[in-house]
């Protein structure tokens, strides 16, 4: 079973995905989507990926939801900030980020919600210190940002990649 | 394809959607243009990526939904590859800008950690 099917989860999600941009469940569109899948997971098969394991599901949605809502709140910060001229009262900056997540499947979702939320960008993460280096838009306290992203999405991260 | 006779609440709202949703996206772009440094103008661009994409997506989403021409879902793929994929390219090049302002030694750059295990 492995050796055929070796991520039956990501063929089934990869087939389903193929079908709803098809917009149609009809027998064609299943096999093409199944054969792509197929190709697909076994491509990933020969990356050798390390496998990530979750240990709670259901903080998965608690995290969506959060994240959701930091965007709505950052966007408008941010807008308010370059529409009040750019070069106002704003200091940009760097933090240097100490992390104890390590599961390379959480850093890449902490990343990509670092960086997605406007304001925050993940520009360098070391493996050796385990720690990242952020730059933020409106620095006003260090270290209210490092407890921010310590507490709000690495503890749910450690949480569900455990 | 296009009903004759749209309902008012819903045309105001997928209107209110896309142009808030473009409004965001706009104030992106001049932040792009106007912010000071490199690293402060990757951050504009991720208000169009993000809330930009998701108020011009949730009205296709209401339009096309409550028309009844075909249930919407293709929006919430775009929603979810535009996510992932952008902080990719943010990073790919502030790493790239961090990079050369170490070799050339500009603006105040933290020095690079990698290799160092005092962290």
């Amino acid at each position: 079973m492995k050796r055929v099917l070796p991520y039956p989860l990501l063929f089934a999600g990869l087939l389903l995905m193929w079908l709803l941009l098809q917009q149609s469940f009809g027998l064609g569109h299943i096999l093409l989507g199944a054969v792509i899948a197929f190709g697909a997971t076994h491509a990933m098969a020969a990356l050798q990926p390390e496998r990530p394991t979750i240990g709670r599901p259901d903080k998965i949605i608690r995290l969506i939801v959060l994240v959701l809502a930091d965007i709505i709140r950052s966007n408008l910060a941010v807008a308010r900030i370059i529409l009040a001229g750019g070069r106002g009262e704003h200091k940009s900056g760097f933090i240097l980020l100490p992390l104890e997540l390590r599961d390379k499947s959480g850093l890449a979702v902490l990343s990509c919600i670092v960086t997605a939320t406007p304001g925050s960008a993940w520009l360098e993460y070391d493996p050796v210190g385990s720690t990242v280096l952020v730059h933020v838009l409106d620095l006003i306290d260090e270290q209210e940002w490092i407890d921010t992203i310590k507490h709000r999405y690495e503890a749910l991260l450690l949480e569900i990649f455990q | 394809m296009i009903p004759d006779d749209l309902p008012l609440w819903l045309s105001l709202l997928v209107g209110i959607c896309v142009l808030a949703g473009a409004f965001l996206t706009l104030v992106g772009s001049i932040g792009l243009a106007r912010l000071s440094s490199f690293y402060e103008r990757i951050h504009a661009p991720t208000l169009g990526s993000s809330l930009g994409t998701g108020f011009i997506l949730l009205g296709s989403v209401l339009y096309f939904s409550v028309t009844g021409q075909r249930l919407s879902v293709h929006e919430v793929l775009i929603f979810i590859f535009v996510s992932v994929t952008t902080p990719v390219t943010l990073m790919l090049l502030a790493r790239a800008a961090l990079y050369r302002d170490r070799e050339e030694g500009a603006g105040e750059v933290p020095p690079s950690r990698f290799g160092r295990d005092d962290g």
